[in-house]
Order: C-alpha cells, then sequence, then structure tokens
C-alpha cells in the first residue's frame, strides 16, 4: 500500500490534483493568501505525514515534475522574444534598471545576512530569491543552498510585491508605468507580475520582460559576488 | 508539438553543454534560454515553432515548484531556528529592489527616454 502511494503516479497525481484543486479555491476566494502553491503544498504535506512517506521519497516521485522546470525555462526564452517587441527604444533603460535591480537584491542580502549572523547555507539560499523560481531554485543548489528554504523564501517575496508593491511605488512618487512594471518584475518575478498586469497592459508587459532579465542577472552576479567575497 | 518539444530540450542540451564548458557558473536552462532567445532574433528559429509548446510550460508553471515548496517539511527546524533573520531580509531586501528599480527606471525614462514618454498616456 505505502509502495503504491508513493509510486510516480500517486505522487504526480498528489501534486498536480492538489494544485488543481487549490485552482478551484483561488478562484472562489481571490486572495493571494490562497495562492494555489500554499494550498497545494499543504494538502501534499498533510497527505504525506498521514501516509508516512518522508521527504526524499516523496521528492524521487516528482523527479519528472522537476525535470521539467529545465525546458520551461528555455521556454521562457520565447516569452522574453515576444515581450521584446513590444518594448523597441527603451532596451537600455530596461537593462540598466534590472542590473541595479539584480545588484541591490544580491548585495543587501548578503549584508543583511553578515548582519544576522546567517551561515553560508543560508545566505546562498536567500540570494537568488528575487528571480523567478525555476532560475532560484538550481542557483540555490548551485550555490550551496537549501532549495526548499529557497522555494519559501521566493514565494513570499512574490507575495510582498504583489501585496504592499503598488502602495509602496505610490509613496515614493514612483507613478511612470514603466518604471512601475519593471520594479514589480524584477522584485516580485511572476506573482509581481500577475500584479502588474492588474495595474495595466504596458506595466504587465515590462513585468514580464523583467522576469527573465532579472533571472539572466541573477545568475551572472551571484558569481561575482561568490568571487568578490572569496 | 512534437517539433516544438524537439526544439526546446535541443536548446536545453546545447544549454547544459554551454554551461558545463563554462565552468557550471551559469545554470544550463538559463543558457538554454538566452540562446532560444538569440536563435529566435536570429530568425534560425521561427516563433510559431516554438509558440505552442512554450505557453504550455510557462502558463502552468507554479505546479511545477510544489514539490520543492513540499521541502519545508524537512527543514522545519532550520526555519523555525532562523525565521526572523529570514523575513526581515526577505521583506527589506524585496523592498529595496522594488525602490531602487522603480526609481532608476522613472529618472531614465523621464531623461533619457529618444521616444515620447509613456507617462503622460
Amino acid at each position: 500500500m505505502k509502495e503504491l502511494a508513493s509510486s510516480t503516479p500517486a505522487i504526480l497525481l498528489l501534486v498536480i490534483g492538489s494544485y488543481y484543486i487549490g485552482t478551484l479555491l483561488y478562484r472562489r476566494l481571490r486572495s493571494a493568501w490562497v495562492h494555489p502553491i500554499v494550498v497545494s503544498m499543504i494538502l501534499v504535506i498533510a497527505t504525506l505525514l498521514l501516509l508516512g512517506i518522508d521527504y526524499p521519497t516523496f521528492k524521487q516521485g516528482a523527479a519528472f515534475l522537476d525535470f521539467l522546470l529545465g525546458p520551461s525555462v528555455v521556454a521562457l526564452g520565447y516569452l522574453l522574444y515576444e515581450q521584446m517587441g513590444h518594448l523597441r527604444g527603451r532596451e537600455i533603460i530596461i537593462l540598466v534598471a534590472t542590473l541595479v535591480g539584480g545588484l541591490v537584491g544580491i548585495g543587501s542580502v548578503i549584508a543583511l545576512g553578515l548582519l544576522f549572523n546567517l551561515d553560508d547555507a543560508l545566505i546562498a539560499s536567500l540570494q537568488p530569491k528575487s528571480a523567478t523560481m525555476p532560475i532560484a531554485l538550481p542557483l540555490s543548489q548551485q550555490w550551496g543552498g537549501i532549495e526548499s528554504v529557497t522555494a519559501i523564501v521566493v514565494f513570499f517575496t512574490g507575495l510582498i510585491g504583489s501585496i504592499v508593491g503598488p502602495w509602496i511605488l505610490e509613496k515614493c512618487g514612483i507613478t511612470n508605468p514603466i518604471a512601475r512594471g519593471l520594479a514589480l518584475g524584477s522584485a516580485s518575478h511572476g506573482i509581481g507580475t500577475s500584479r502588474a498586469i492588474e495595474l495595466g497592459a504596458l506595466e504587465g508587459a515590462v513585468s514580464g520582460l523583467a522576469i527573465g532579465l532579472t533571472g539572466v542577472t541573477i545568475s551572472l552576479l551571484i558569481p561575482l559576488f561568490e568571487w568578490i567575497t572569496g | 508539438m512534437i517539433k516544438g518539444i524537439s526544439i526546446i530540450l535541443l536548446f536545453y542540451l546545447l544549454g547544459n553543454a554551454i554551461s558545463h564548458l563554462i565552468g557550471g557558473f551559469v545554470p544550463g536552462s538559463v543558457c538554454g534560454m538566452l540562446l532560444l532567445f538569440a536563435a529566435l532574433c536570429a530568425r534560425w528559429v521561427k516563433p510559431e515553432s516554438v509558440r505552442g509548446v512554450s505557453l504550455a510550460l510557462t502558463q502552468n508553471m507554479a505546479v511545477l515548484f510544489v514539490p520543492a515548496g513540499v521541502g519545508i517539511m524537512a527543514y522545519y527546524g532550520l526555519i523555525a531556528q532562523h525565521w526572523v533573520a529570514i523575513v526581515t531580509i526577505t521583506v527589506v531586501c524585496t523592498l529595496l529592489v522594488l525602490i531602487s528599480v522603480g526609481a532608476i527606471a522613472q529618472y531614465l525614462d523621464k531623461n533619457f527616454n529618444n521616444k515620447k514618454s509613456t507617462s503622460d498616456k
């Protein structure tokens, strides 16, 4: 019975089925806190605890989903291409802003991490947090972080941007739609972008572009910071 | 669809090869994404041929994050022990990125934009 419950089809059904339930709930309640990922995570963890299946066994059964993260990132190249078309003439602004975002993001994590006396593994788990999840997860593993801590932090980062982002931007006098879209996408990846889409079409397009660019920028900047700090 | 899947897998494989060649400091999937983007810009790959599979993969991507998130059950102790630092860093750093990117982009768009500003649209 336990063998059947931890087989690949059972694990995939558990993850995808609980995610489906999450989307149904999200459609009814429309709150960022009941994001399908959260609902799905809670349902999966509860089921695993109930059946006595440990995390490594679960992870083995879910290997197919992990594999699909790679092709999904490659597919982002297509989205980047599609979005680039809307934004001709502003390439420099967009590149400079995402570069600044990457520098501020990683630099501030390292500085505060040292201030809090966190060990290297936790800092490595936190530094890719503004990257989109499929890029942040391999970056965390690659630089000695803990993938699962990164997953939680990346998700939380998205929520912060989507819940208080537009309000903070308004308080800081940032009203330009391009600036707002870039800020939300660079700080809070896909979850920030879904909020940016609600602000306007231009905000949404720029924000979508910022997801891919921020992912690339952070991939390149982490080794640079690693090299500087030795 | 089969053609699109083949192209995506080919670029993923190429990306992994390049990542390996440069010592692995950029993940293979990110290299593959940049290669696909470049190939689309250079018209080596027709956008229509990868459109379907790309949208299918990216529109439902969130479900792929669940397995990593479930790992919280294995690292609960570590997160509980450092939660103040983790929450503070996440909130402060996210807001710093948000404000710095917004401020820089607004400044640049106002002063160096060669097109008409979009803010008055």
